[in-house]
């Protein structure tokens, strides 16, 4: 077995052990969630030490971010809570170049004399791989932003609800998924806080509090004497939102095909539960797919990670250029099909945004994590390969003058790279609702939410699952089936886009923890889009007899 | 120094017990030195040093427990620690599966630190990059790479007397190196607890051998085929697989191992009779920790003999509910192997192909451990006991245990990811889609 699994599986304490995956910083009482921690004036003067002493051993450019990361997360299953964490990382990272290399350092000891030793330790590991360096660092220009802030726009911050109700709500959802049927119920709330502060040499100060959250649960249900079990996960999508998103409000709900509700920016958790309960006892006799050639309605909550892994990793410039080669991999999306300026990436009516500033998404902040105001670009007009994504030592090499703004370091004493924007499909301009486009499928596959998702490391071929399928037939749905996943290559499945319902079906689904770099990173993004058409796609069959 | 001795570390945790005020509190201690280089389009991306060191304190009153956390042990952060611990674990919910912590217990001596990984040096890490870099460079190929080596500690207490520790060393090497015209691609990785075992010349060279024969692959039609896996091809299959030895979900009816009509698969045939897993933490070529994180020692332990379940894992809250004896995951995982090279396996394989790895593997159905992914960096055609030619990526869809069925021969074992995995030729793998993918 891998040695981190071994970590996950032996822990490091009781504490560690509930965790399904690795968590940063220190756990602290929920009262402490509350404190204000350093002010900015402290902040400023802490971040001029680094880039004083940065400037004066000869760097020609520096920036600091001192981050302050604030979680909670809340783990129950059936009528049992697991495990409440609250955790804290402060510290400060010093980035700087010198020689015309990148160095890094990162301390916990945010006073003069850890920060000084820091950038000490950032310069001297710059000037140490100067030796070896080829390509020296270009940094497309910034102009300073002077001291400005940015919050997420939150109604209800998550840190002043008390555990107890949101533990009261996952245990309300447990009960009423085990009371539909359910065999078995985990369920989470994850909720995120980073107060970050950059300054750059360059003039800038920015102080920006960010918030996101996650509620999700997976239902079980089992059918001992066929010694089969099938899962139902949660709709929910994760949000750049307070906790204003666990509301319910009717409002945000969309009525989906088949008795299915889907939720817009607000979350009724309890009556998801109840129907993953009710579906998942339904998937232990629905039928098996035939496979073969299918019109797919792919569901925002399930388009969601196919734009994610077949147009955000591909067009991350890094990829393209080859510096995750050795991990993540390299992309189909060339720079001579960029340049090209006629590479169909989809058909005409496929439009992908990257958008760092839409309300609501994961990837929403004011900076990015070196400075640089965010905005909304294009990635794919008209079907056509038009940009990527690209931060300040890159645009130059794509013959641009301005960083797209999609800079991101995890935590403080991580160093900041390309990290994928928000990548959303705009919605179509006819009036076209998901109801309108089952009614035009002859045969096709409706599919829900999230499942299996695999890619080759250059995006081309895919396989995906989802969360619940419904066959169309002759324009009605004709019940749930099961064993489906769809295989098709990037290029072939996005030309195969014939319809795009309109705005009024639009929603976000994010990823809270995509993962790139080495050492590796997390970092969180939304995908939005409404449903939408693909003809002719082929479906597998993946039941098996064992 | 995050590397604090076996008495230093017993000292720390023994001021932070007497702290203690609950009924138990156990106390994990980590401390590690890491240092890394990244290169990619042959030349260094990035490189770093990290120090950490973390003390656990759980407390707990009846079953209510708290945990904290702290990055300073001077006395007052220890006493701090120990006091926030309590306070939490009163306001905890109760959790119907706490466990007490355990007494003393006897542990092996384990090999895991080797003194030379200790003292990596940022100038050793520059010349492993190097090592890569010069001979792709000569070749026209292109190499990105990532070194990772760290050195540290872990130990537990607790109120109950139990006491353990354990040094560490590990290093771990992957490069990628790709053909400058982009139609090759190769790979390989190693890993070891002893640097000196680590030859980066040697890693890279086969690497940059499969990045050029590997150019200009033909595509051939996707189906059932006898495949030659290398274990880099297969550790993540069988590690997946592995995680369905967990006797909970297997009771609970909701695992590859549950049995129609109830009860586990403990004891049946599931596999291909030669088909023998073990874990076994003094191995010398993949030591591990002899205890874990709850303090449980660790031996060798039988997972499947002969083809046929020998051991579920069960939780120490598991084990008690079901009145058994726990038994805890393991920290390293062995599979028997046979004499046959890599050579003889092709030698021997009159159709079939050679995959160097499995890459983007998923879970698509837990309920028969059916997992898709693809071929990568190096995959090529056997016809009549030779190398033919390179074909382009495949995607899969296939359970390892239908892959253990259809075993048609084992290999020699290599290390990989700190278990031992034999070459493995198997018949019928379904390959059910073409790539583009180099």
């Amino acid at each position: 077995m891998k040695r981190r699994n071994f970590v996950q599986l032996a822990g490091l304490g009781a504490g560690a052990l509930m965790m399904p995956f690795p968590m940063m910083g220190k756990s602290i009482p929920v009262e402490a969630l509350l404190e204000s921690g350093m002010d900015v004036a402290t902040k400023k003067r802490m971040a001029d030490v680094a880039l004083n002493t940065a400037k004066s051993m000869g760097a020609t450019y520096a920036d600091a971010r001192i981050g302050r990361y604030l979680n909670q997360y809340v783990f129950t299953r059936e009528d049992k809570v697991q495990n409440v964490v609250n955790t804290e990382s402060f510290g400060i990272g010093i980035r700087v170049i010198a020689d015309g290399t990148w160095g890094f350092a990162s301390t916990n000891n945010v006073n003069p004399e850890g920060i000084k030793k820091a950038t000490e330790q950032a310069i001297a590991i710059a000037k140490a791989n100067a030796r070896i360096q080829k390509e020296p660092v270009k940094l497309a220009p910034v102009k300073g932003h002077g001291e400005v802030s940015w919050k997420t726009p939150i109604e209800k911050d998550f840190k002043d609800v008390p555990v107890s109700e949101k533990v009261d709500l996952l245990l309300k959802a447990n009960a009423a998924a085990m009371e539909n049927g359910a065999n078995f119920v985990n369920s989470a709330l994850f909720m995120v806080n980073e107060q970050k502060y950059f300054a750059s040499t360059e003039g800038s100060y920015i102080d920006q509090d960010v918030h996101r959250i996650w509620p999700t649960f997976g239902v079980t249900a089992i059918d001992r004497s066929a010694g089969k079990f099938k899962s139902r996960q949660a709709l929910s999508a994760p949000m750049g939102m307070g906790y204003e998103y666990m509301n319910g409000l009717a409002s945000e709900k969309v009525e989906g095909p088949a008795g299915i509700t889907l939720y817009r920016n607000s979350y009724d958790i309890v009556e998801d539960a109840t129907l993953a309960a009710k579906q998942a006892k339904e998937m232990l006799s629905a039928k098996s797919v035939e496979p073969g050639k299918y019109d797919l309605v792919l569901e925002p909550n399930h388009l969601g990670l196919t734009i994610h892994e077949s147009v955000g990793h591909p067009l991350e410039l890094d990829r393209v250029l080859g510096y995750e080669a050795n991990y993540a991999g390299t992309s189909f999306a060339t720079l001579d099909k960029w340049k090209s300026g006629d590479f169909q990436y989809g058909s005409k009516i496929v439009n992908l945004v990257a958008d760092k500033t839409q309300p609501g998404s994961l990837g929403a902040v004011g900076y990015d994590d070196e400075g640089v105001k965010c905005k909304k670009w294009d990635l794919v007009r008209n079907g056509i390969l038009v940009n990527y994504q690209a931060i300040r030592d890159q645009v130059h090499m794509i013959d641009q003058k301005e960083s797209h703004g999609c800079c991101y370091s995890q935590s403080w004493n991580d160093v900041q790279f390309q990290r994928m924007p928000n990548v959303s499909l705009e919605p179509g301009t006819e009036k076209y609702s998901a109801r309108d486009m089952i009614k035009d499928v002859e045969k096709g596959i409706y599919i829900a939410g999230r499942g299996s998702y695999s890619i080759d490391q250059q995006r081309y071929n895919f396989q995906f699952g989802g969360t619940v399928f419904y066959e169309i037939k002759n324009g009605e749905i004709a019940g749930m089936l099961n064993d489906v996943a769809y295989q098709s290559n990037t290029q072939e499945f996005w030309n195969s886009c014939t319809k795009i319902c309109d705005e009024n079906d639009y929603r976000l689904f994010g990823s809270f923890f995509d993962g790139k770099g080495q050492p590796s990173q997390v970092s969180a993004v939304s995908h939005g889009s409404s449903t939408t058409r693909f003809n002719g796609v082929n479906v597998i069959n993946t039941g098996r007899n064992v | 120094m995050a590397i604090y001795s076996e008495e230093e570390a017993r000292q720390i945790m023994q001021k932070a017990l007497s702290y203690s005020k609950a009924d138990t509190c156990e106390i994990n201690m980590t401390g590690s030195e890491s240092g890394n280089i990244r290169y990619a389009r042959n030349t260094v991306s990035t490189s770093g040093h990290r120090s950490n060191q973390t003390l656990v304190v759980q407390s707990s009153f009846g079953m209510r427990s708290g945990t904290a956390t702290i990055d300073e042990f001077d006395d007052a952060s220890l006493e701090k620690v120990v006091k926030r611990a309590e306070e939490l674990a009163k306001l905890s919910p109760e959790n119907p599966e706490f466990m007490e912590p355990l007494g003393p217990q006897e542990y092996d001596k384990s090999i895991t630190y080797v003194e030379s990984t200790a003292k990596i040096t940022p100038e050793y890490r520059a010349k492993v990059a190097a090592s890569s870099i010069e001979p792709a460079a000569a070749k026209d190929v292109t190499a990105a790479g990532f070194l990772d080596d760290s050195a540290g500690f872990s130990a537990i207490m607790n109120s109950n007397g139990l006491f353990a520790y354990n040094k560490s060393t590990n290093v771990n090497f992957t490069v990628t190196m790709r053909s400058n015209d982009g139609t090759g691609s190769g790979w390989s990785s190693r890993d070891f607890n002893d640097v000196s075992k680590f030859d980066a010349s040697e890693a890279s060279k086969v690497a940059i051998d499969k990045a050029l024969m590997s150019k200009n692959a033909k595509a051939i039609e996707p189906g059932k085929y006898t495949v030659i896996l290398e274990p880099a091809a297969s550790v993540q299959l069988l590690n997946n697989m592995f995680g369905a030895f967990n006797a909970r979900t297997a009771d609970e009816g909701r695992s590859f191992m549950s049995k129609e009509g109830g009860g586990t698969k403990l004891g049946e045939k599931i596999v291909d009779e030669r088909v023998n897993i073990w874990s076994d933490p003094l191995h010398p070529d993949v030591p591990a920790s002899t205890w874990n994180g709850q303090g449980q020692p660790l031996k060798k332990m039988k997972w499947l003999e002969n083809g046929v379940v020998k051991n579920l894992a069960y939780s120490r809250y598991w084990a008690k509910q079901q009145g058994v004896e726990s038994v805890p995951f393991p920290s390293n995982g062995i599979m028997e192997g046979g004499d046959a090279s890599l050579e003889d396996l092709i030698k021997d394989t009159k159709k079939g192909i050679l995959v160097t790895r499995l890459w983007y593997i998923r879970t698509v159905d837990p309920q028969t451990l059916l997992y898709t992914g693809l071929t990568r960096d190096g995959t090529f055609y056997i016809e009549n006991g030779k190398i033919k030619h390179p074909i382009k990526n495949f995607r899969f869809n296939e359970s390892p245990i239908i892959m253990l069925n259809n075993l048609e021969t084992l290999g020699e074992q290599v290390r990989v990811d700190g278990n031992l995995i034999p070459y493995m030729k198997v018949r019928d793998f379904t390959f059910t889609s073409l790539s583009d993918a180099v």
